[in-house]
């Protein structure tokens, strides 16, 4: 009798365990098409984590902050990196040596290359044959955004604009956008 | 607290002499690319000088990001983000880099005057910024 209620407590722990990873996963995805890829979801980092190249994080963040290379497709990494005398308006040339590491970095860390649940979403949400060049334009992030009013962002002096991702995100620095380290300044914390 | 003072003396005299062997060698440089004698006078009136740039519609100036007083900070004029002072005398992290100097020579002369800046007129610059 006590190995059979055992065996129970068991199978019923393992089929919360279950349930619950299941949960996770559809929390994600916002019924935006699931697409369940072969490493699984076992293996996606909760994270996209930080900047690990030094190059990146010295050239880039000297004008603005650092956004994380799994946040764009490859293909979009490249273009920029080919325009840099046109970024964004600004004059924003490396000396060749520097840009190819950059590149190099961007390219093999972009959306496409990592296993985090952002990339994945983020690459999910962007037309095959787009190459966004802004990661506020992307499907994804405007629906991540959908509910923060203008008056948060634009209109907030201390904001100023939707690429200022460590104006709100806490963590971003350090690679994490997670809801709960979210704070608007001006405005009580921020819950969903 | 003497000791205080002279390190500090001495961290700030360091940090002077790191600007001035580089702008130097800058100088240098610059007269074996065709450049004559620099004159700081002739670095401000180019610093002040206006051009209009295409992409804003607006004319613009050196000082328009980096504050007509060199020993303020500056502030860009689209983005809003803080510069730092150019002035050497107030911030030692100026001019002591030349790989720095020269890929924002290249950016900010292509930005704000639409050419590269010729070896002379840099080395006009970099004296009168030295000099502040």
């Amino acid at each position: 009798m006590k190995q059979k209620k055992y065996w129970g407590i068991l199978l019923l722990s393992g089929c919360l365990t279950l349930s619950m990873a299941t949960l996770a996963w559809t929390e994600d995805g916002e019924g935006e098409g699931h697409e369940r890829h072969e490493r699984g979801f076992l293996h996606q980092a909760a994270d996209i984590g930080p900047i690990t190249n030094k190059a990146y994080k010295t050239e880039c963040s000297a004008c603005h902050f650092a956004y994380p290379a799994g946040f764009l497709p490859e293909r979009s990494w490249v273009k920029i990196m080919n325009n840099l005398d046109d970024h964004f308006g600004e004059n924003a040339e490396l000396n060749d040596k520097t840009r190819l590491v950059i590149t190099d970095y961007l390219r093999t860390h972009a959306a496409d290359r990592l296993p985090n649940r952002f990339s994945r979403s983020m690459l999910r949400s962007v037309d095959a044959g787009a190459t966004p060049l802004r990661i506020s334009e992307t499907p994804y992030f405007r629906h991540k955004h959908r509910e923060i009013p203008a008056r948060m962002v634009t209109g907030n002096p201390k904001v100023g604009s939707f690429s200022n991702c460590l104006s709100c995100h806490s963590g971003a620095d350090k690679g994490s956008f997670d809801e709960h380290g979210v704070t608007i300044p001006g405005f009580r914390q921020w819950e969903d | 607290m003497k000791y205080i003072y002279a390190l500090t003396l001495l961290l700030i005299s360091s940090a002077a002499v790191a600007s001035e062997a580089v702008v130097q060698e800058r100088l240098g440089q610059y007269r074996t690319q065709g450049a004559g004698d620099f004159d700081a006078a002739r670095g401000q009136a180019l610093w002040q000088q206006e051009h209009m740039q295409v992409k804003l519609g607006k004319q613009v100036n050196c000082a328009s990001c980096h504050s007509a007083n060199l020993q303020q900070a500056g502030k860009h004029m689209r983005t809003g983000k803080r510069i730092e002072p150019m002035a050497p005398s107030v911030n030692p992290d100026r001019l002591n880099d030349a790989e720095k100097i020269e890929k924002w020579f290249t950016r900010n002369c292509k930005w704000t005057w639409g050419r590269e800046c010729t070896a002379q007129e840099k080395g006009d610059i970099l004296t009168f910024l030295q000099s502040k």
